[in-house]
């Protein structure tokens, strides 16, 4: 029997990273076909390769559907061929109706005109294969929750005649029922030979609903396993066997006082009424590194964004720094208490790529090179020069343009910004994502003699290798709730990838 | 030593860094001068000292209302109610002073005031309460308009007194003229040499000193033409000397001043400046109260040189400022403009406007002909910047 779909010797290059290299998948009709993987493993490349995002050219290798050899160019073609992608993301236009959003693109008209009652009664159509019978095509599609909107999505993808439909992370805002009644729906649909491939990283669900698993790593295929042959452990340790190959100068800590101190710390998802950090209590001290680990989609990132007054979210609980109780509404106030964040997306939050080196280092400072209001243009250039060589920042001066420095320099920039302030908890969330080797190596320098100063830094990280080469203690989050916690010592990347995918508390 | 030593990126050749300054600027400069030429081809008093005195005159209004809008339009917003503002603040202070005797300097200080109150609310509008500024400014410009018509009865009011004409129709005298001249000429000079010797002391590169000593003497011989030129007439308009001394201000302010970097760096991403720990709302107040002052200010120099508030006064300038901004460079997403550019774009449509109608073109033309160079100008501008892309 030919598979549905093969997927070969696929290599996806992007500048300075090979992001897939020579991955092979190969889905046989009718079967769940769980794709497992770490944060960055290529997961989302593949299928994006597949969906064809990434239009034939931008990558090599072949995709046969049912063993002929198909050339995507765009995502329209892949669809023609039956394939159809839900994003985590959900992408339905909130404002209009279930129907549609249906057929949005392909109305039901003649002449331009629409053909509502006909739209209408297909839409009911397909709104009862995934087992939506109790909404009305009329509903508009952000009156229903997330899990009858992943519904709708489907519904979308069956109706485009899709016969290979690939789920990115399905479940991760999904409350326990509404994972149940996807489960359910994928199985009905298996039933009559729809093709799934279901990505996620919950191993629960893979094993409850997958009948084989295919294993990415680092870009590379590892294996494609039968479900019944493979445990969940086997799985993780799939995931995450590699060695630490990269060099980590972590120094031993000479841990301080207590500087920070969160005590039932609960931050509410601004739209939804839904607890995206759920009662997290953790202490960090000066000089130290305390790393964050935890899955996307965990709540790494809006904990420290909220800590930092900068979630739209509502957060109740307790922050202590250095021992006094304080209330931070906005950045202003965590910047005053001496509290820094290197964002995860330097793009979008850390930098005004239009601005030069030296405005975007004293952007956060713009008082220690002013007075009265006004900028003192030597002490501005002599601060930018003191951030561009003691960190390093390759440009060709303090007025050269951000947007056109790469992105380890980028994010040095942003590291000075932060470093001018004169922080004392430094939050680094994702410091080294996108940047090469070299670059890393030198912020991973720039974080131990921060912490020989006693500064305490916090940094939130997808990559294992790194949160255990740095971190003197680890935090692990699953699902918006503390999992665990180790010392250096204890952690190895099992022991996370367990704590992060749901497995035992300890 | 700096980090410069350590890379060797692309540089391009060095004549053409020390003439770089900004391509797109000579762009402006190189149309501006186009429009000038073929004016004064089409007609020979263009380039007469009483017309170009009119010229001058005649474009202070968009040129104040553009110094505003800059600042609006850097911080990534928009206002619309701007040339309605013009209308209410010149009939309320013509009211003032026709009606009820104010002499000028009171009605001076409360038109000054009226701006700045109106710019606080739609400021506040806009940045605390989150209303997007395209719809408080596109209300702002009916309500002013309609309380124009409102407080002054839909009549003319005029004539003003003569301390509050002065605004606008009085020139300096000669020896003044040539004083502002020379003083600038110096301020010019001791700026360029400034600038080069701290670029020298940080070790930036820099031109060679005869590249300097050049560029002196061409803004020492375009200030000093100017002021003959204007001498050969009746001197320099006072309209203008105040586009003048606001240009120099508010270049200052955007330049040098943590607010004037702070307003760049919320129209340039505003995530980042937030996140920065930059007040963008107290930010974005204040950007519309300044530029709402400063079109109360355009709107006594209006009303001064018309002698009269008259019920359509203003009307379209918002448009004016808008199209002399984005002709002078700055862009509708925010985060670049300069102000200088703005009053270069301002001279373009004032010369636009001046020269059709010296033509005698019927006001159609005028209308259509501004158009097509708005349009046109941002072609070019977003022409040119997708090649530098490339």
């Amino acid at each position: 029997m030919t598979a549905a779909l093969e997927m070969r010797n696929i290599t996806k290059e992007f500048p300075g990273v090979k992001a897939l290299n020579d991955v092979t998948l190969t889905v046989k009709k009718g079967e769940i076909h769980a794709l497992c993987g770490e944060n960055g493993a290529g997961k989302s490349t593949l299928m994006k390769v597949l969906s064809g995002l990434y239009p034939s050219g931008s990558y090599n290798g072949q995709i046969l559907i049912n063993g002929e050899v198909k050339r995507f160019s765009s995502i329209k073609d892949a669809e023609e061929s039956g394939i159809a992608i839900i994003y985590q993301e959900l992408a339905l236009a909130k404002d209009l109706s279930i129907a549609e959003n249906l057929y949005l693109g392909k109305e039901l008209a003649r002449f331009g005109i629409i053909n509502w009652e006909r739209v209408f009664k297909e839409s009911e159509k397909w709104l009862s294969e995934v087992g939506l019978t109790d909404v009305s095509p009329e509903t508009r599609t952000g009156t229903l929750g997330i899990g009858k909107q992943q519904q709708v999505e489907i519904a979308k993808a069956l109706s485009k005649k899709a016969n290979i439909l690939i789920l990115d992370e399905p479940t991760a805002a999904l409350t326990e029922q509404e994972v149940e009644i996807l489960l359910s729906i994928l199985r009905e649909f298996k039933k009559r030979g729809v093709t799934c491939i279901y990505i996620s990283h919950k191993l629960k669900e893979v094993f409850s609903i997958a009948d084989s698993v295919t294993v990415l790593r680092d870009g590379k295929t590892i294996g494609t396993y039968d479900a019944k042959d493979i445990n969940e452990e086997q799985v993780i340790s799939l995931m995450v066997g590699r060695e630490l190959k990269e060099l980590f100068p972590r120094i031993e800590a000479v841990p301080g006082d207590v500087i920070l101190k969160v005590e039932n710390y609960t931050v509410m998802h601004p739209d939804l009424d839904r607890k995206v950090i759920d009662n997290i209590s953790f202490q960090v001290r000066q000089g130290e590194i305390f790393g964050i680990a935890g899955l996307m989609g965990a709540g790494r990132t809006e904990l420290v964004m909220s800590l930092f007054g900068s979630y739209p979210g509502a957060a109740v609980g307790r922050i202590e720094i250095e021992g006094k109780h304080v209330k931070i509404k906005h950045t202003q106030h965590a910047i005053r208490h001496g509290m820094a964040l290197v964002s995860e997306d330097r793009k979008k939050f850390g930098l005004v790529l239009g601005m030069d080196v030296k405005s975007n280092v004293t952007m956060a400072s713009l008082n220690q090179i002013a007075s009265g209001g006004v900028i003192d243009p030597n002490r501005e250039v002599i601060r930018g020069n003191e951030y561009i060589r003691s960190l390093q920042i390759k440009a060709n001066s303090v007025e050269t343009i951000v947007g056109t420095l790469s992105g380890g320099n980028q994010q040095k920039v942003v590291l000075g910004k932060w470093l001018m302030t004169k922080p004392k908890i430094l939050i680094l969330d994702e410091p080294t994502r996108g940047i090469d080797v070299g670059a890393k190596f030198e912020i991973y320098t720039i974080m131990n003699e921060l912490i020989r100063q006693g500064v305490a830094i916090i940094m939130v990280s997808s990559e294992l290798p790194e949160l255990l080469g740095m971190s003197h203690r680890i935090m692990v989050i699953a699902e918006g709730k503390r999992a665990a916690e180790f010392t250096a010592e204890e952690a190895t990347q099992q022991a996370i990838m367990t704590a992060a995918t749901g497995g035992k508390e300890r | 030593m700096s980090a410069k030593t350590e890379t060797v990126p692309v540089q391009p050749s060095r004549v053409q860094n020390w003439f770089k300054f900004d391509a797109r600027a000579y762009t402006m400069i190189g149309a501006l001068i186009a429009i000038w030429v073929l004016f004064s081809l089409l007609h020979e008093r263009f380039l007469s000292p009483t017309n170009l005195s009119n010229l001058f005159l005649q474009m202070s209004v968009t040129a104040i209302l553009a110094i505003g809008m800059v600042l609006v339009i850097v911080a990534g917003h928009i206002d619309l109610s701007v040339g309605s503002l013009v209308g209410l603040v010149g009939g309320v202070a013509a009211m003032l002073n026709v009606w009820y005797d104010w002499p000028a300097i009171p009605v001076v200080i409360t038109a000054v005031a009226l701006g700045a109150i109106v710019g606080f609310i739609q400021g506040w509008i806009i940045a605390y309460k989150a209303v997007p500024a395209f719809i408080v400014t596109l209300g702002g410009m009916l309500i002013f308009r309609g309380a124009l018509f409102g407080t002054t009865g839909s009549v003319t009011v005029a004539p003003l007194s003569p301390g509050l004409k002065a605004i606008g129709q009085h020139y300096t005298s000669d020896i003044i003229g040539w004083i502002f001249g020379i003083v600038g000429l110096l301020i010019a000079a001791v700026l360029l040499l400034r600038k080069r010797s701290s670029r020298i002391r940080y070790g930036f590169d820099v031109e060679p000193l005869a590249v300097t000593l050049l560029r002196m003497g061409v803004t020492g011989a375009l200030i000093l033409g100017f002021v003959g030129v204007m001498n050969s007439y009746k001197g320099i308009p006072v309209p203008f000397v105040m586009v003048v001394v606001l240009a120099l201000i508010f270049t200052f302010i955007t330049r040098n001043t943590t607010f004037g970097r702070q307003v760049y760096a919320i129209g340039g991403n505003p995530e980042a400046a937030k996140l920065s720990g930059i007040n963008i709302k107290r930010r974005v107040l204040l950007v519309f109260v300044l530029c709402n002052t400063l079109a109360a200010i355009a709107a006594l120099v209006l009303t001064a040189r018309l002698n009269a508030a008259t019920m359509s006064a203003g009307q379209n300038y918002e448009l004016d400022a808008i199209a002399a901004c984005v002709i002078g460079g700055t862009s509708l997403i925010g985060g670049s403009g300069t102000i200088m550019g703005a009053i270069i774009g301002a001279l373009v449509m004032g010369s636009l406007d001046n020269g059709m109608s010296l033509m005698n073109m019927e006001s159609f033309w005028q209308y259509i002909v501004k158009g097509g160079i708005l349009v046109l100008a941002v072609y070019v501008d977003i022409y040119t910047r997708n090649r530098k892309k490339a």
